[in-house]
């Protein structure tokens, strides 16, 4: 055992030599390896942390749901709705709830206006979400005017910010009382925007939403099982631009990878015949290569994925911001809760080290069978 | 002097060392962030809010949850998805299954 360390750490030493004998090559390789392994980890880590984050936070959203369709949009819920709701055997508790979005030419960004069923803000006052007091520098006990869709200025009182630590479901929230929201958005009497409502046993939403659509067919019941799964699938792959972007960094890297691994430049090649010749064994000579992919690999997964771990969860993953925001001026400041999946992790180390490591040795051995004289002909 | 082997491996201790203290930090961030969760959690259940505000730019990227059935196509039914977001996320999931008793599957082919 001892033996084979001390010809393993000899192997190393000369692959570090003859790795450094290529330096800017072999330099190159490893940043843009660690570079690719970097964007993955970040997605992953960032995907995943947003999932668990919103399946355990969604976790207290209403568990149904139901909207009004007229002509395939939403529409408002008028009175008498509810009572035939209150009807359906298994609904525990209903709410109408009153929101709606209001857009602010003074920033050109949306808000979600909202009316709280508990502890409402008295009438003339607004709690604010902190991405708007940032936008509009707003702060306790200021004033701000929207203009209403009917061109009547309204002024409230900001009575409230909602606190940063829910800024990731609080951001655009603009909190007032019912009569407030029904003045500024000139809300019919006793209609509401939609029903929240809660079943008594768990087990029987799906019969409830089955109940709903049977007795009111304009209602589109919304459970939270699929609000939950549409947070899911959020970020789902398929759909993402950031896995079409990295797609083609993936496709970049294999290309290069592919070109190391289909041939061996001339001077690698001279280099395995004068091995060959002073008496290395082909097995040694595969042995030094394996190496020489296994530190390049494991350096960039290590390097990419400690890198990905800082930029998203220490820098609230910074570098994602410009593709996440979109078109959307407010955009909320958050700190995932890092949730790290062994298996994502176990994955990602699977399919960036080990092709690697693999696909250099096909050459190698290709050339260390060779004869010695052959393979320094070229 | 030390062998090259040795400072390689030296630096890949290291770095397994930094690996796994990414899972300690990680470890430590969410107890950190118990009582942060709470609120949000306490904020979506006094509100009986149903989504993330993580994309703010239109109705249905700010609530994709609760997004009509045709939002994506609000201007005609082959309209092109102009919101850079909506290339981001998938659609609802109530939308994607298709069964018996599904009530956002019949409600979709009852608007078809």
């Amino acid at each position: 055992m001892k033996l084979w360390l001390a010809k393993q750490r000899y192997l190393i030493d000369f692959t570090l030599v003859s790795l450094a004998r290529r330096k800017t090559r072999n330099l190159g390789l490893l940043f843009v390896y660690a570079v690719l392994v970097f964007m993955l980890a970040s997605v992953t880590l960032y995907t995943h942390a947003l999932r668990q984050e919103a399946a355990r936070v969604l976790a207290a959203s209403p568990e149904v749901i139901v909207q009004r369709m007229v002509a395939g949009r939403h529409d408002l819920i008028p009175p008498g709705y509810m009572e035939k709701i209150g009807r359906i055997r298994g609904v525990q508790k209903m709410e109408g709830r009153l929101w709606g979005y209001y857009y602010d030419a003074v920033t050109k960004a949306n808000y979600t206006f909202m009316v709280p069923a508990e502890n409402p803000p008295a009438a003339g006052e607004i709690v604010v979400g902190p991405a708007l007091e940032r936008s509009r520098g707003l702060a306790k006990n200021n004033g701000i005017s929207f203009r209403s869709y009917s061109g009547k200025l309204h002024t409230f009182i900001v009575a409230d910010v909602l606190p940063q630590a829910s800024e990731l479901v609080s951001a655009d929230l603009v909190l007032m009382s019912e009569q407030n929201f029904r003045a500024f958005f000139d809300y019919p009497a006793g209609h509401y925007t939609d029903i929240a409502l809660s079943v008594a046993n768990p087990q029987e939403v799906r019969n409830v939403a089955i109940k709903l659509a049977a007795a009111l067919p304009d209602a589109r019941p919304i459970l939270k099982d699929e609000v939950l799964r549409t947070y899911a699938s959020i970020f789902d792959w398929r759909e993402g631009i950031v896995l079409a972007l990295l797609s083609a960094a993936i496709l970049a890297f294999g290309i290069l990878a592919w070109e190391k691994a289909s041939g061996l430049s001339a001077e690698e090649k001279r280099e395995i015949g004068i091995l060959k010749a002073i008496g290395w064994e082909t097995g040694d000579v595969i042995k030094m290569k394996f190496w020489e992919g296994l530190l390049i690999s494991l350096t960039a997964f290590l390097v990419g994925f400690i890198a990905a771990y800082v930029h998203v969860f220490h820098f609230a993953a910074s570098l994602f911001e410009p593709v996440l925001k979109g078109w959307a001026v407010l955009y909320p400041r958050f700190q995932l809760t890092p949730h790290i999946d062994g298996l994502q992790v176990a994955t990602l180390f699977f399919f960036t080290v080990v092709p690697y490591a693999a696909a250099v040795l096909v050459p190698i051995w290709k050339a260390a069978i060779t004869d010695p004289d052959a393979v320094m002909r070229g | 002097m030390m062998r090259p082997a040795d400072r390689a491996l030296l630096l890949l201790v290291a770095g397994g060392c930094a690996f796994g203290l990414c899972f300690v930090d990680a470890a430590r961030l969410r107890a950190a962030a118990g009582a942060d969760e709470a609120e949000r959690t306490r904020l979506v259940a006094q509100l009986r809010l149903t989504d993330l505000a993580l994309f703010t730019e239109a109705r249905y990227t700010r609530h994709p949850s609760q997004a009509d059935l045709h939002s994506a196509f609000q201007d005609h039914p082959l309209a092109l998805e102009h919101f850079p977001t909506g290339s981001l996320i998938s659609p609802p999931a109530g939308l994607l299954k298709v069964g018996a008793g599904d009530t956002a599957a019949a409600e979709g082919s009852a608007a078809k």
